[in-house]
């Protein structure tokens, strides 16, 4: 990793509000073009460590960095290169659409002919065009979430900040927005914050859980489900007389696609249950689909159980997420 | 600058947003009309001496109630933390906010002339402290606004706000009538720090450098302890 490609540095960062320590010790490393979650339960951190990276607020101890400036000797450089979507959007809601754009290009130092070039673009890009004359309190919440990424985009920064962008927005808005920030997410550094596990699957190269102010998993969600992930299958076999369960398991516990296998207590007296976690190679299911058949057997259930990303942050975060 | 100037009219013409100034100003004149004319033809004299100390008496209401939002609203709005977070200082921030309401206030100031050029036709009016007294106005409204912002970093409820700066520059206001109770030499000290010492002067005609040091002095002894009232988000 080159080091000009890291675009935000945190190192041991802490932060207290008075007693209560809302991180603790965080460090990471976040790579130009990378669109990485933060993950985590309320009060977790995730809010806390944005606030720092936009130099609203000062930690308590380590340090950190943004497109190279230091956010506590150069906050000014490090927000020029950061748009920012603070939780729960705030806007000046009196304004127009209009109005607030210009107002927010002006704040960026883009004025005259760039301004109007830029906000005609950010609102193509968000798709605002239809609200552009509407003042911003008469806007759903999807078309304010659009303003609030458009204000975020008009300097062109490098790196966006994205605190919760998708909470409180009904499906059809929270895709709109989605998809959206996947298209941002090609040539910037994204970082967002999220209770919405699919979104981290789907929208994310890495994922950052945060619980109790520090960080328990850094990764990307497919190893993160592969390290932390105890997916099982559970089989479900009709019981004849030809079929010899044992010899089955024996069989199956050799192949390389299967980790273990043991049988299960069945509630029906007909049937056969067995929970078997594969391994990382090849697909277990197809294995076991062969065995039984070979043996004569005849399937009537598998099912994959746990091992998401949901499974894994419960596990890691003690179950005390609220979503 | 520029980013002083933007914040600066962006302040201001929220107010024209809101209720908020509209009322102020609709109280302000049409109080000071009523006491003002109520009285004018019993003193029987052009001189606006006496129009100068009503509005300085209702300015004392009037000037927390328009700063009372600068600071609060963006922090219950969550707003603060957009602007903050722009590539701007504090500093910026709040001097903005400041020249904002302050150029407000001076429309507001503004709408009284035809107070002065009323009385004008009706006597002979002596321009002069006419003049002094304009600057003294706005010289003293410049401190209150300062102590007005001042209180609105403190709190994210408007009406907080208020009374807190309703209070502290009610105290400036109303000191020099203490006088009379208190010890002579706490009482000298009182007089000098008094608003209506400085005022005085100044709507008798006289330009007084310490008058005007006095002014500004309370203007930017609040203004600092506004800085860091806000940059205290970072340590507490």
């Amino acid at each position: 990793m080159v080091e000009s490609d890291v675009m935000i540095r945190a190192e041991s960062l802490s932060k207290r509000y008075g007693e209560a320590e809302a991180l603790r010790d965080a460090s990471f490393a976040i790579k130009r073009g990378e669109i990485v979650g933060f993950l985590g339960p309320n009060g977790a951190g995730k809010t806390t460590t944005m606030k720092i990276l936009t130099c609203f607020i000062a930690p308590t101890s380590g340090k950190a960095s943004v497109a190279g400036c230091d956010v506590q000797l150069d906050p000014v450089g490090a927000r020029k290169n950061i748009g920012y979507l603070p939780e729960h959007n705030p806007l000046y809601t009196e304004m127009l659409v209009t109005e607030y754009l210009e107002y927010a290009a002006a704040m960026r130092g883009i004025r005259g002919n760039d301004a109007k070039r830029r906000i005609r673009a950010v609102v193509e890009e968000t798709d605002l065009g239809p609200k552009f004359g509407a003042e911003i309190r008469e806007l759903s919440k999807g078309y304010r979430q659009r303003v609030g990424l458009a204000q975020a985009l008009l300097h062109e920064p490098p790196i966006l900040i994205l605190d919760e962008p998708l909470s409180g927005l009904d499906p059809n808005q929270a895709r709109g927005v989605r998809e959206l920030i996947r298209e941002l997410g090609r040539e910037r550094t994204v970082i967002l914050s999220t209770h919405h596990l699919p979104e981290v699957e789907t929208t994310c190269d890495r994922v950052l859980i945060i619980s109790g102010g520090k960080i328990v998993a850094d990764s990307t969600p497919q190893e993160l489900k592969r390290s932390q992930g105890r997916e099982t299958l559970a089989l479900c076999l009709k019981k004849l007389d030809g079929f010899d369960g044992d010899a089955f398991v024996r069989a199956v516990g050799d192949a390389e696609e299967i980790r273990s296998v043991r049988p299960v207590a069945s509630e029906e007296p007909a049937e056969l249950h067995f929970e078997i976690i594969p391994s990382e190679r090849g697909d277990a299911r197809e294995r076991l689909f062969h065995e039984v058949v070979a043996r004569g057997g005849v399937v009537l259930g598998l099912e994959r159980r746990g091992g998401g990303l949901e499974d894994i942050f419960r596990s890691l975060t003690g179950g005390k997420e609220r979503s | 600058m520029p980013l002083v100037v933007t914040i600066a009219s962006r302040q201001f013409r929220s107010f024209f947003n809101g209720p908020t100034a509209y009322i102020v100003l609709a109280l302000v004149l049409f109080s000071l009309g009523f006491l003002f004319w109520e009285t004018f033809f019993l003193y029987d004299r052009a001189s606006l001496r006496e129009m100068f100390n009503l509005l300085r008496a209702i300015l004392v209401v009037a000037t927390p109630a328009l700063t009372m939002g600068l600071i609060a609203e963006e922090k219950r709005t969550g707003t603060i933390e957009l602007l903050l977070t722009m590539p701007v200082t504090d500093r910026q921030v709040l001097l903005g906010k400041y020249l904002g309401v302050l150029a407000f206030f001076m429309v507001l100031i503004a709408l009284t002339f035809p107070y002065a050029i009323t009385v004008a036709t009706l006597g002979p009016l002596d321009w002069g402290p006419v003049f002094s007294g304009y600057l003294g106005l706005f010289l003293q409204g410049a401190a209150m606004l300062a102590i007005g912002l001042m209180a609105s970093t403190i709190s994210d409820n408007q009406i907080v706000a208020f009374f807190v700066g309703l209070m502290l520059i009610a105290a400036f206001a109303m000191i020099g009538m203490l006088l009379p109770l208190l010890p002579v030499p706490i009482a000298s000290i009182a007089e000098y720090v008094s608003f209506t010492y400085h005022f005085d002067g100044l709507s008798r005609g006289v330009i007084d450098l310490r008058a005007i040091l006095y002014y500004l002095s309370i203007a930017l002894i609040a203004g600092l302890i506004a800085l860091r009232s806000l940059e205290s988000r970072s340590w507490s």
